[in-house]
């Protein structure tokens, strides 16, 4: 059973058409904006040159990147798991726990200090396992804060408040 | 020549031994050795947790515990390997096939006490070649110019990116990305500043620690979270008299230990081949080389002591080029240069004469982590077994506090934690999109002196490009580059035609590497 075989709707189903489709975008951003800053010449080389040429090879490699997904695949070699950018059960929830948490620790963290911070961090981090309870990821953030207050705070002397309200107290 | 390399030698043992520096080594090495063993956790991700714990110390202790923590993450590694079939470690992963198998059949503290003394035998073998090779690199680096070093460090970077793990030219594409973030900043000839958008914050470019967080640590993450599949612990009951191998046992792994050693250091030779090539060539040659080819698989002491040897022999001698030239072989090489770059030190042929105490403190400190490691991973390996119970579910959060904290701690900017972000969600892209990252700290710690390198060169060559080719050693190192990319490119379409050649196979695996191999899904490190 073989669907249409347009190079286009073969081209889509290609990770690599997408991965040599964001280096290409890469490339010619860097390329781009490279180009408003002096370029100068060979002998005397402004700051614009190495990261423009940068952004033409990124670019060039993308296009040879998408030109390897142009090459048909066997049907029986064509395995759409492999082609798949999401992985088999994409965990949204998590990803975002994940990133919130660096964002949480720099709200409360610079707000409110060290304490908030990390407890913050750790506790939304904790949420994106499918089987946090709130129990478990109450218990665990406090103990890392516990630590992580001793640790870096007292040991390590980072120089960050432990606790303050809006930057000053 | 014997003479100076014991004197120095002497020197670093008196640096090393220096109860400060004894003390940090020994914590490196535990801590390498504790993180090895947890699945998920690769010798980037955690020497660059670590990383900023080394912000408030002198560079002589911050370089041995982080590198302690590299070459301890390797014993730790094996055990992960041998006990538990999990190949998350990947010069590691060729010791699955007959390390899981001998535990299944009950001799699994046989492998790991032959693998620790092949470790020792690779590593020891490692530093006397780092003792001996690296002053006379010194010597030939001297004479070179910025032409060179140049094409010098486009050989390092080509052969890093392709040679690692993934699609060679993907492996160039993540190098010049590595480049470019490297360029971020203030420039430093004209003092203009590049792709800042505004923000005073990227002056001082892009914080090596978040971008190795963001790409290690939190890209990895959210790869792992809610996919790692419990570990079958059902062989980790390892009692220490099992350990003991027997003098049968310590015959038939002589001549494979040193087959691997050797194969090893060969492999550190040539530039950007890590570990990982190292213990999966080293594990072919000794397949050729044996007389019952067919057994392997099947839990033969020679296929875990060869590789095993490899790794270790290959890992010491990465540091030759990382420390006497500059120019890291892979992106954990990088990273140390990196920290050394932080502590304000200046990586490059200078290093050994004007920092010796770092250079020879090194090399001794070596011998003594290995020792500690031998001594402490027998009766350790039960404690670190019973922490794989440890459930993800506890280890990524607590990590991400310390990539946040750690962060913030390089410069007490909170900037620089909204910089993890952006390029942890950048470095979880490239990972779904098949890109392995470690390129790009490659790229990313050479980026500036490769500049800088080339814009001197330039200049005296009065913007003639053709320099690079015109002077003998810088041409030598073009043509390096030529034959490494002409082989890539021979290599690819010739394993288009026809499949499954012998060649392809070892590539097929040092590739993909982990699916092949086990059966378990397992986090793959994208660690060197």
């Amino acid at each position: 059973m073989r669907p249409s075989t347009s190079p286009f709707r073969e081209l889509v189903r290609k990770r690599d058409f997408y991965a040599g489709g964001l280096m290409v975008l890469l490339g010619l951003f860097i390329a781009l904006k490279g180009t408003t800053y002096r370029l100068g010449t060979l002998m005397h080389m402004g700051p614009g040159f190495l990261p423009t040429a940068l952004g033409v090879l990124l670019s060039l490699l993308g296009i040879v990147i998408v030109g390897g997904a142009l090459v048909p695949s066997e049907e029986a070699d064509f395995n759409p798991a492999k082609e798949r950018i999401l992985p088999e059960n994409p965990q949204w929830w998590a990803w975002f726990c994940i990133l919130m948490s660096p964002v949480l620790f720099i709200v409360f963290g610079s707000e409110f200090g060290m304490i908030p911070g990390t407890f913050s961090c750790v506790f939304i981090a904790a949420l994106g396992d499918k089987k946090a309870t709130w129990k478990g990821t109450f218990i665990l953030a406090s103990v890392v804060t516990v630590f992580g207050v001793v640790l870096f705070s007292y040991f390590l002397q980072v120089p960050m408040p432990i606790l303050t309200w809006r930057g000053g107290l | 020549m014997i003479d100076s390399a014991v004197h120095d030698l002497l020197y670093g043992f008196s640096v090393a031994l220096e109860p400060h520096n004894l003390m940090w080594c020994f914590v490196g090495v535990l801590v390498g050795n504790m993180v090895g063993v947890l699945p998920g956790m690769g010798p980037l991700a955690t020497i660059s947790i670590l990383l900023p714990l080394t912000f408030g110390m002198k560079a002589v202790p911050a370089i041995l515990m982080l590198a302690g923590i590299l070459y301890g993450g390797q014993y730790g590694g094996a055990i992960c390997s041998i006990l538990l079939n999990l190949p998350c470690h990947p010069p590691h992963a060729v010791t699955c096939l007959d390390g899981f198998p001998m535990t299944k059949k009950g001799r699994g503290g046989v492998a790991l006490g032959v693998t620790v003394l092949a470790s020792f035998v690779g590593a020891s073998w490692g530093i006397t070649e780092m003792i001996f090779l690296s002053p006379l690199l010194v010597k030939a680096a001297l004479q070179f110019g910025p032409a060179e070093v140049c094409s010098l460090m486009l050989l390092g970077l080509l052969a890093g990116s392709t040679l690692a793990r993934g699609s060679p030219i993907k492996g160039v594409c993540m190098t010049v990305l590595g480049l470019f973030l490297g360029s971020i900043g203030t420039d430093l000839e004209t003092g203009s500043e590049r792709y800042t958008f505004g923000m005073t914050e990227l002056d001082d470019g892009v914080e090596l620690i978040a971008l190795a967080l963001g790409l290690f640590g939190i890209a990895e993450f959210m790869s792992s979270v809610n996919q790692v599949a419990p570990i079958n612990t059902a062989y980790t009951n390892v009692r220490l008299r099992d350990m003991r191998p027997s003098l049968a046992d310590l015959k038939r792994a002589f001549f494979p230990m040193w087959r691997g050693t050797l194969c090893g250091s060969l492999c550190s030779l040539i530039p950007g081949t890590g570990p990982t090539i190292a213990s999966f060539v080293a594990y072919a040659a000794e397949k050729k080389v044996s007389k019952t080819p067919e057994l392997f698989g099947t839990g033969l002491l020679e296929g875990v002591v060869c590789p095993e040897a490899a790794t270790h022999s290959s890992i010491q001698g990465d540091f030759i080029p990382t420390m006497s030239l500059g120019i890291p072989g892979d992106a954990v090489m990088a990273l140390l240069l990196g920290a050394l770059m932080i502590q304000g030190i200046v990586p490059g042929p200078q290093l050994i004469s004007q920092h010796a105490d770092i250079f020879w403190g090194l090399v001794a400190s070596f011998w003594i982590g290995n020792i500690i490691l031998v001594v402490l991973n027998v009766p350790l390996i039960g404690i670190w077994v019973k922490m794989l119970a440890i459930p993800y579910k506890f280890l990524y959060p607590s990590a991400m506090f310390f990539v946040c904290i750690g962060v913030y701690a390089a410069n007490n900017d909170f900037f620089q934690v909204g910089e993890v972000v952006v390029l942890g969600m950048l470095g979880y892209i490239l990972l779904r999109l098949d890109f392995h990252p470690a390129p790009v700290v490659l790229g990313f710690v050479l980026g500036p002196r490769f500049e800088e390198n080339f814009r001197r060169a330039m200049l005296i060559a009065r913007g003639n490009i053709g320099v690079f080719v015109e002077r003998p050693i810088s041409a030598f190192f073009i043509a390096l580059c030529v034959i490494l990319l002409g082989t890539q490119l021979y290599v690819r379409l010739r394993g288009t035609k026809k499949r499954k050649t012998p060649a392809d196979e070892i590539g097929g695996v040092t590739g993909g590497g982990t699916p092949q191999l086990a059966p378990q899904r397992v986090p793959a490190t994208p660690a060197e």
